[in-house]
């Protein structure tokens, strides 16, 4: 067995060295076919990213009656936990606290500054700023139990309906980029595949003759497919090693650039914590769609 | 040991390359199966092979019926066979050496038994110097001794050569039929198909003579007569 398996191996090492204008033609079209996988990945952390961005930006409030005590509204923050699982965020704000970041954000501004003084006291009202994935219809639960039910009696107004427009345009809008992605990427790796698989194909065709002289001399299947098999997988094992080079290139030099459009992403870091997952993708992309390109087209040839 | 019984093989439509042929081939014998192109030989050694299969008809190798063997028992019965083809079936990405001990290592032979093997059977046959050639740096000739060297190194049981002359000038054939003349000497089977009037002449062996797919003749010291 392991002779048989050391054998394999020797055919595949010598047949991949022999054939290096196959070789190298297989080794690229991987290459270009794992970049195309890490592009889609990268791709898709960023499109996320960004949509997160955005919902981050959605928000709505549920400001409270001036007399409602800080004890009843934080109790109405842990019944809002409870009832919805997909919120992201809810703060407490309150009175002093609103006023204060009114202050903060008019600090230069004379007219609020002179209006406030007009009004005497402190005009802001107690409040919770909520922030959920982004779906309108999370928002509009919320809104529907701080309005009507038990706690309506401290609520003095929830801006849900106001927000609403924008909340459906912002989510439609980041849901649709969600599906596109990932409908593109599906139509992009399959085709992706598919070239692969032929250029395989291409390289085994030439074996056509040489795989009906090894049946007829008796070699049992896998002594036959094996060679071909670990070629394909030394295909994908090269083509990996080429682009985790090019991925760290690309994502070091492109970082600084990707920074200036989307503050606060760099796209550098991200490779570097997730490093093992561009690993395996690449790894595992290029030997399974190498290894078993080459299991398919040979076993056909094995039928014939 | 090889058994044909009421065979015939049809390739569709309505080709009929062999009609109910039925001989046997004893252990140790040596047969020449004679005809014109086109008349069935090939078609004969691809049944033994178990390449092809019968449109009506069993071909025995040994006790196996061919038609009910399975991949794994046509796979040991082929190791049992060296054959040696006209076209030659080299491996054209393996050097003289490897293409040799190939069929060793199919059959899991241990590789100090095929680095002692293998050139022994290239020194007989005349290609000692050119182990580390590829089939396509060989000349006609070389390949055929090449494709010969193969078929003996496992000494089968039986040596199947389909037209091992058809390629060669007068002087490489009459070597080559001498060399299977040896072989059967020590003891092995040996199945000849061509269509060398010439060779078969000399040899005054057992001869099946095939016309249009039917056994027409089978005499024991037979002459090429068609």
């Amino acid at each position: 067995m392991l002779t048989n398996f050391k054998r394999v191996l020797g055919f595949a090492i010598k047949d991949f060295t022999r054939n290096k204008g196959i070789s190298v033609a297989a080794v690229f079209v991987l290459i270009v076919t794992i970049m195309l996988v890490t592009g889609l990945v990268f791709f898709h952390k960023t499109v996320g990213y960004l949509t997160s961005q955005l919902q981050n930006k959605i928000d709505i409030t549920a400001y409270f009656k001036d007399n409602a005590q800080e004890e009843d509204i934080l109790s109405v923050k842990e019944e809002i936990l409870k009832i919805s699982p997909n919120i992201k965020n809810i703060e407490y704000i309150s009175k002093d606290k609103a006023l204060a970041i009114f202050n903060g954000k008019h600090q230069d501004n004379a007219v609020m500054a002179r209006a406030l003084q007009e009004v005497g006291s402190n005009p802001f009202l107690p409040s919770l700023n909520i922030t959920t994935n982004g779906d309108p219809s999370q928002y509009e639960v919320i809104s529907n139990v701080l309005e009507n039910s038990d706690f309506s009696k401290l609520v003095d107004k929830v801006d849900f309906l106001q927000k609403k427009d924008t909340i459906e345009k912002i989510y439609s809008i980041t849901s649709s980029i969600n599906i596109f992605g990932l409908l593109l990427g599906a139509i992009l790796v399959a085709v992706a595949v598919l070239v692969v698989f032929n250029t395989i194909k291409l390289t085994i065709e030439n074996s056509k003759e040489e795989i009906s002289t090894m049946r007829v001399v008796g070699a049992s299947d896998w002594f036959i497919r094996g060679p071909f098999v670990i070629q394909g997988m030394l295909y994908g094992i090269f083509a990996f090693l080429i682009c985790i080079l090019i991925t760290v290139l690309a994502t070091y030099f492109l970082s600084p650039y990707i920074s200036a459009v989307l503050p606060g992403f760099n796209i550098f870091i991200y490779f570097l914590t997730n490093w093992w997952i561009f690993v395996l993708i690449q790894l595992g992309f290029g030997i399974a769609v190498g290894a078993i390109s080459a299991l398919v087209v040979v076993k056909r040839y094995l039928e014939i | 040991m090889i058994k044909f019984k009421n065979v015939t093989k049809i390739y569709l439509p309505d080709t009929a390359v062999l009609q109910d042929v039925s001989f046997e081939v004893a252990e140790g014998e040596f047969v020449s199966v004679v005809g014109k192109s086109g008349a069935g030989k090939t078609t004969l050694v691809h049944l033994i092979l178990g390449l092809e299969t019968p449109t009506s008809g069993e071909v025995y190798f040994g006790q196996t019926n061919l038609n009910d063997a399975d991949s794994l028992e046509i796979q040991k019965i082929r190791r049992k066979i060296g054959v040696i083809h006209q076209d030659y079936k080299l491996l054209p990405r393996k050097t003289v050496y490897e293409n040799v001990a190939y069929v060793m290592q199919v059959e899991g032979k241990e590789n100090e038994e095929i680095e002692k093997e293998v050139p022994r059977v290239l020194d007989i046959i005349g290609l000692s110097e050119k182990v580390d050639n590829f089939p396509d740096q060989l000349s006609g000739g070389e390949q055929q001794r090449l494709a010969i060297a193969r078929a003996l190194v496992n000494r089968p049981d039986i040596i199947i050569a389909d037209e091992p002359t058809g390629n060669l000038d007068p002087y490489n054939a009459y070597e080559v039929v001498l060399l299977l003349q040896k072989i059967n000497q020590a003891g092995r089977t040996v199945i000849l198909s061509t269509h060398d009037r010439e060779v078969i002449n000399k040899l005054g062996k057992r001869v099946i003579t095939l016309e249009n797919g039917r056994i027409i003749r089978d005499e024991k010291e037979g002459k090429f007569i068609i």
